[in-house]
């Protein structure tokens, strides 16, 4: 049985098209990402698929059970990390983690090998009210009260937002283990580098999935040559290049500059040579998900 | 003439009770630099910020802003700065011209400058169709824009960004470091703060902070060697996983 199965969504909010004929399937024990800005749709396919929102059309189905006609099934196998911070403030991670717990009839004691890993990082503030952590540790508690009732579908919607660069890799570690016991898991995402470490993904974009497939399926389909090209005053070599003719498209991508062009190489080393930029640097790059993601959005934009 | 500093600090420290948020942090940033100023959450960075904007006393330490002392020229300070976060948003149930008038009275300017600095706004945006909308409509991606715009409405001499970038897509954090430079490039200094470790290598320097302590401060290139590292994801790594 495929853990979730999207077919044909779709979902408006008056005249706004929140979601459009979004489909795909996540396997047994995949980790399926969702990668996509604020306002693509993602935290409305969530709330759709945890059964707290009608879709427009479409159907879904969580654990082999359709989201409306079975919607209680669905809300006793899933476990659900909403976007925005939502355990209760004023308990403490104990008393959260026992809330949750009881709601779902069950114990921490009964679950707690699964929550093992991560609840013993935040136990030592154990009796800390929730809203006085820091935002590394609220992301562990929430991520424990959407295990304790042992789910059999996880949803995390951007768990990492907001959060600096060592505590986001912690939490792609913790979801590594989690994922090798066998949960399949459904995670969102705007940081593109994350893409890498899904098994599959859906670049969302404006309410439609542009692309499907393996992280390394979609860098490898990028087809074209991306040229990494860098000089002192990056300000001015990006006007430069995005004046010259032969430039497909032309982005800041950390120290250097990507670019793609409708010519060769040859003719944009002759194109900046009499501009004279200091320390310029031209060569061979591999294309990354950010770069397909910015190539799609571009597509999209023509079609519309 | 010698260097023209936007930002001078000396051992600036802040405790609230025993708890000392920002630890002695020296450094300075040149007029017309893109300063990043990173950090693990709970660094210190928004402390460091809050004093630096002439909204927090610090306990200990000097610093200026602009040539202005951050203790007695608050509001000296305030005049030439400009500020912007990811949080600090505009009035949602204003008009985009409306928003921009406000600020800018705020600012001080005179009727005459926020009729040439709106007109000159909406057409640098390309949002003059969108003038007459409210705010609560516009993609974040332009708000980001729009909010970054007005925060340089009164031409100060630097600007502090406080994630101005969270969220939104690839292109429009890409348009959005454009208008960064583009300010830059006036003159304009940016003091900026992100988790977004690329962007940290559009800066021309960086500080990382750990603790409540600058741990490193230097080009992106010089720390990525320093720390015999290929990104600078992998120097921020390194900086803040050594703490515990």
């Amino acid at each position: 049985m495929q853990p979730i199965v999207v077919q044909h969504i779709h979902k408006s909010f008056g005249s706004v098209k929140a979601l459009h004929d979004i489909s795909f399937t996540v396997e047994e024990g995949e980790l399926f990402g969702l990668i996509g800005p604020d306002g693509a749709g993602k935290s409305t396919l969530f709330r759709i698929l945890a059964t707290l929102l009608l879709a427009d059309k479409g159907n879904a189905y969580v654990n082999g059970s359709d989201v409306v006609k079975d919607y209680r099934s669905v809300r006793r196998h899933v476990g659900y990390m909403p976007g925005r911070f939502s355990l209760y403030q004023d308990l403490t991670i104990a008393e959260n983690l026992n809330f949750f717990a009881t709601i779902f009839s069950t114990s921490v004691e009964e679950n707690y090998e699964l929550i093992r890993d991560i609840y013993e990082q935040i136990a030592p503030f154990k009796d800390r009210p929730a809203g006085k952590l820091s935002g590394g540790m609220k992301q562990k508690l929430a991520l424990c009260c959407a295990l304790v009732h042992k789910p059999r579908v996880l949803f995390l919607d951007e768990p990492t937002t907001g959060v600096d660069p060592v505590s986001r890799q912690e939490f792609w570690e913790m979801l590594k283990r989690l994922k090798s016991k066998g949960i399949p898991i459904l995670v969102s995402t705007p940081y593109m580098d994350e893409a890498m470490l899904c098994d599959k993904v859906a670049l969302i974009q404006k309410g439609e999935i542009m692309q499907i497939n393996t992280p390394a399926a979609i860098v490898a389909g990028f087809g074209r040559q991306v040229w990494a090209v860098r000089a002192k005053n990056m300000y001015h070599l990006l006007k430069d290049i995005r004046a010259f003719e032969g430039t497909h498209s032309c982005f800041a991508f950390g120290e250097f500059l990507h670019v793609t062009l409708d010519t060769d190489e040859s003719a944009l080393q002759k194109y900046l040579r009499p501009l004279q930029h200091e320390d310029l640097v031209i060569r061979p790059a591999q294309p990354g998900i950010e770069d397909s993601f910015m190539q799609l959005m571009l597509e999209q934009n023509e079609t519309t | 003439m010698s260097k023209q500093y936007a930002i001078v600090t000396k051992a600036l420290t802040k405790r609230f009770g025993h708890f000392t948020a920002t630890d002695a942090i020296t450094f300075e940033v040149e007029q017309g630099e893109i300063f990043g100023f990173l950090g693990a959450n709970g660094a210190g960075k928004t402390t460091a910020m809050r004093m630096l904007c002439g909204l927090l006393t610090p306990t200990s330490g000097e610093a200026t802003i602009a040539g202005y002392d951050i203790y007695k020229q608050t509001e000296q300070v305030k005049k030439r700065i400009g500020y912007m976060s990811q949080k600090f948003s505009l009035y949602e149930d204003l008009t985009v011209k409306e928003n921009i008038r406000f600020y800018a009275g705020i600012y001080g300017l005179s009727n005459q400058q926020i009729k040439e600095k709106t007109a000159e706004l909406l057409r640098k945006l390309q949002m003059e169709k969108e003038g007459g909308q409210l705010v609560s409509s516009l993609p974040l991606g332009w708000k980001q824009k729009l909010s970054f715009s007005i925060a340089v409405i009164h031409d100060p001499s630097i600007v502090f960004l406080d994630e101005p970038t969270g969220g939104v897509d690839p292109i429009t954090r890409r348009q959005f470091w454009d208008l960064i430079y583009e300010a830059a490039d006036r003159g304009v200094t940016i003091f900026v703060t992100t988790h977004y470790m690329d962007e940290a290598e559009y800066c021309n320097r960086i500080s990382i902070m750990v603790d409540g302590k600058i741990k490193a401060l230097d080009t992106p290139r010089k720390l990525k060697e320093q720390f015999n590292a290929d990104s600078m994801n992998d120097v921020f790594l390194q900086l803040a996983r050594a703490k515990s």
